[in-house]
């Protein structure tokens, strides 16, 4: 209640702070615009930023160490015997604390103590929000007449306000960096957990996996094996059948739509194949699954092969498939973006179109091509749904493209899908997969960008 | 383009005396109209190209200087919507009759384009594309021998003999211009066709160029635009000077330079406007 209030309030006040810099920008020169620094709206906006800013911080930091805070306050009020147990029982009369406060029952009767520390919570909270909302209006007040005082004509209110903005700029862009350098690592502490329990040279050269572990002691079951080979084989044999289907197909294509559709049937191509690269995968999955699959062993069984009814064949086909749009829509920017000269350069000599795309075009735009075969590939190694339901979970070790097989990313899936307890090997190995995982794609994307960068200045 | 256009362009030849006295006439252009969709580009050029001469294009920008000498080796084909009429003639050929096909005219009538254009080749590479798609050399002594002359006639030979494998696009742009010159070469054309060559080059290396266009001139008949006057006075024995897509005259340089008959081209030479 008091936290909305406060956010009305400071809405309020940065808004009127805004109208009364501008006014006062133009009343400090007479309301000739011209003998001021800057445009009037941005005395406005500085004035705007002290009313809004320094309160809006504060609430920031207290919502993040409000609870912390009164919880260290409840907890020194507690007789020192309560506090002074292990952190499992500490933590647990934290708990029991909040729930109290919150009003969830804890099961039992509460002891006398807990109950009046949780009533003491709710005091000091309620007292805090007060407190906050008191706070954070005089700060706005403050900060909005200190503005106001300071403005003068000759006060460089944009380049304040611009430098504010570009704290802003820059702590946007450090959100997506922290959170990726979060993830990844949790990735390596989780993964370094699983090469505790399993050894790392086992998981990356072990040739059998079978990640089911006993629960109990007593059971019968296999002891757990996370050999990742044939995962890997797996996962390259889908990703090389998906490549042979894909960059083919998209780099034609790509070709007769940059070389030579007619403007409009181009214009009317390229959305529709970048439409295909918007279904999703698990829709491609089904059709890998119920059409191409049967599609795959009925062939084959008519040409007199035995073909698994889950096969390597059909779910890297229609990954295939899927990618196409992908290689075909980036391949004909480069293409495109090849200069006219060089073709006319070509024509001028006499060369005919196909001379020209082969032996002018087609090289010059070799990099940008590669770069978008290499962002196919780890497209395709990331692609986790169509192989899990076209291609099956049987860890097999082989090269044959007609029996089912299983990919990294899958593994991975299937790992953590249930019920899981987060220190057995089992889940653990799904950490470890996906750091080879980010390694090999990360790599593959590094190195296409590097292909791009390197080569791309030459004709501008 | 009509019959009827045909034997118009004809009769007119006969009655041309300018035509008749110009025996040496490497290609001849009558009437010659271009449509970019509805728009008309040129309203009926006529001009004979003599044979090793060199003739200057001039006039101001968007006048149809280049979209005529794009016509001569059918370069507008690759421009959607450009439409061409009227009669353009290689040694009495017509160029856009049945018996002669784009890719063929482009082998006999060269072209070096405003900026410099080299393939992302070696520079040796550069120089045998041509040659090697037209089939002119199989041997590796051949086409040996075919870049160095090529080079040696672009004065460029000395330059690059040491460097012949590394990239065309690592030349400077005077270097990169002649290196295109010489793969124009490379396929003997008999015509050479050049777009403001010299536009994007400095000093020097647009002397370096002209120069070359006049030892170029006793083997090959020399089409150049230019908006430069002092380039189109050195070089050119010709001039035309075209004005909204109209041909306003054509004569000696000399004469154009010193004497023009009409009042525009003496306007724009004098630099009145343009």
């Amino acid at each position: 209640m008091q936290i909305t209030v406060l956010l009305l309030v400071l809405v309020g006040l940065t808004a009127a702070g805004y109208y009364m810099g501008r006014a006062s920008a133009v009343r400090a020169v007479g309301g000739r615009i011209a003998a001021l620094h800057s445009v009037p709206a941005y005395y406005g906006v500085y004035v705007a930023l002290w009313a809004g800013l320094p309160a809006f911080l504060l609430f920031l930091v207290w919502g993040a160490s409000e609870n912390w805070i009164v919880m260290q306050m409840v907890l020194g009020a507690l007789p020192q015997n309560m506090t002074d147990g292990s952190e499992q029982s500490l933590s647990l009369l934290k708990a029991d604390i909040l729930n109290i406060a919150a009003g969830i029952s804890t099961g039992r009767e509460p002891d006398p103590v807990v109950l009046a520390a949780a009533e003491r919570y709710n005091m000091l909270r309620a007292l805090g929000d007060w407190m906050l909302l008191a706070i954070g209006s005089a700060l706005a007040v403050a900060g909005l007449s200190y503005a106001r005082g300071r403005i003068a004509p000759d006060l460089r209110a944009r380049n304040l306000v611009e430098r504010v903005i570009n704290v802003f700029l820059v702590g946007c862009s450090l959100v997506a960096i922290l959170t990726t350098a979060g993830i990844v690592l949790s990735l390596v502490f989780e993964a370094m957990r699983f090469f505790t329990v399993y050894p790392i040279f086992d998981f990356l050269f072990g040739l059998q996996w079978s990640p089911q572990t006993a629960i109990r002691a007593d059971q019968v079951g296999s002891s757990g094996s996370f050999g990742a080979v044939p995962l890997f084989a797996g996962t390259l044999l889908i990703t090389l059948i998906a490549m042979l289907v894909a960059v083919p197909v998209g780099l034609m294509s790509a070709i007769y739509m940059s070389e030579y559709a007619p403007p409009r049937v181009r214009a009317t191509m390229k959305p529709v194949l970048e439409i295909l690269a918007g279904i999703p995968t698990v829709v491609y999955g089904f059709f890998a699954a119920l059409t191409m699959a049967p599609f795959v062993r009925r062939l084959g069984e008519s040409m007199g092969m035995s073909v698994s009814s889950e096969s390597a064949l059909a779910a890297g086909f229609v990954m295939g498939i899927m990618i196409i749009p992908f290689v075909s829509s980036l391949s004909d920017d480069v293409i495109n973006s090849v200069p006219q000269s060089l073709r006319d350069g070509s024509y001028g000599l006499g060369a005919t179109r196909s001379e020209t795309i082969r032996q002018v075009v087609l090289p010059a735009a070799l990099p940008g091509i590669v770069a978008a075969v290499m962002l196919a590939i780890s497209r395709a190694i990331g692609e986790t749904m169509i192989v899990t339901m076209a291609a099956g979970l049987a860890a097999n070790l082989t090269a044959n493209p007609l029996q089912a097989v299983t990919t990294v990313t899958t593994q991975i899936a299937t790992l953590l899908v249930g019920d899981q307890e987060f220190d057995s090997p089992k889940t653990l190995s799904a950490f470890g997969l996906g750091l080879v995982l980010f390694v090999v794609t990360l790599s593959l994307n590094m190195i296409a960008l590097r292909v791009v960068q390197k080569y791309r200045e030459k004709y501008d | 383009m009509s019959i009827q256009t045909r034997t118009h362009v004809k009769a007119a030849e006969a009655t041309n005396p300018q035509a008749a006295a110009a025996p040496a006439a490497k290609m001849v252009a009558r009437d010659v109209k271009v449509f970019y969709g509805a728009k008309q580009a040129l309203k009926g050029i006529n001009i004979d190209i003599l044979e090793n001469k060199v003739l200057a294009l001039i006039g101001p920008s968007g006048c149809g200087k280049s979209t005529f000498l794009r016509c001569l080796n059918r370069m507008n084909d690759t421009i959607d919507n450009c439409r061409v009429e009227g009669l353009i003639s290689l040694d009495g050929e017509d160029v856009y009759g049945r018996r002669i096909d784009a890719v063929q005219l482009r082998a006999r009538v060269g072209m070096v384009f405003q900026k410099p254009n080299p393939f992302p080749k070696s520079i040796y590479d550069n120089i045998v594309y041509g040659p090697r798609i037209h089939g002119l050399a199989s041997h590796r002594d051949e086409m040996d021998e075919i870049v160095e002359t090529s080079l040696k006639r672009a004065g460029l030979w000395n330059e690059v003999k040491d460097r012949l494998r590394e990239p065309g696009t690592g030349l400077s742009g005077g270097q990169q211009q002649r290196l295109c010159i010489a793969r124009a070469i490379a396929v003997s054309p008999e015509v050479i066709l050049m777009d403001e060559p010299c536009s994007a080059l400095d000093p020097i290396a647009t002397a370096h160029i002209e120069e070359l266009i006049d030892e170029l001139r006793e083997n090959y008949t020399i089409v150049i635009v230019t908006h430069n006057m002092q380039q189109a006075a050195r070089v050119s024995q010709k001039t035309a000077f075209f004005h909204l897509g109209d041909m306003v005259e054509c004569d000696d340089t000399e004469e154009i330079f010193t004497n023009p008959r009409d009042e525009r081209t003496q306007g724009y030479i004098t630099g009145r406007y343009g």
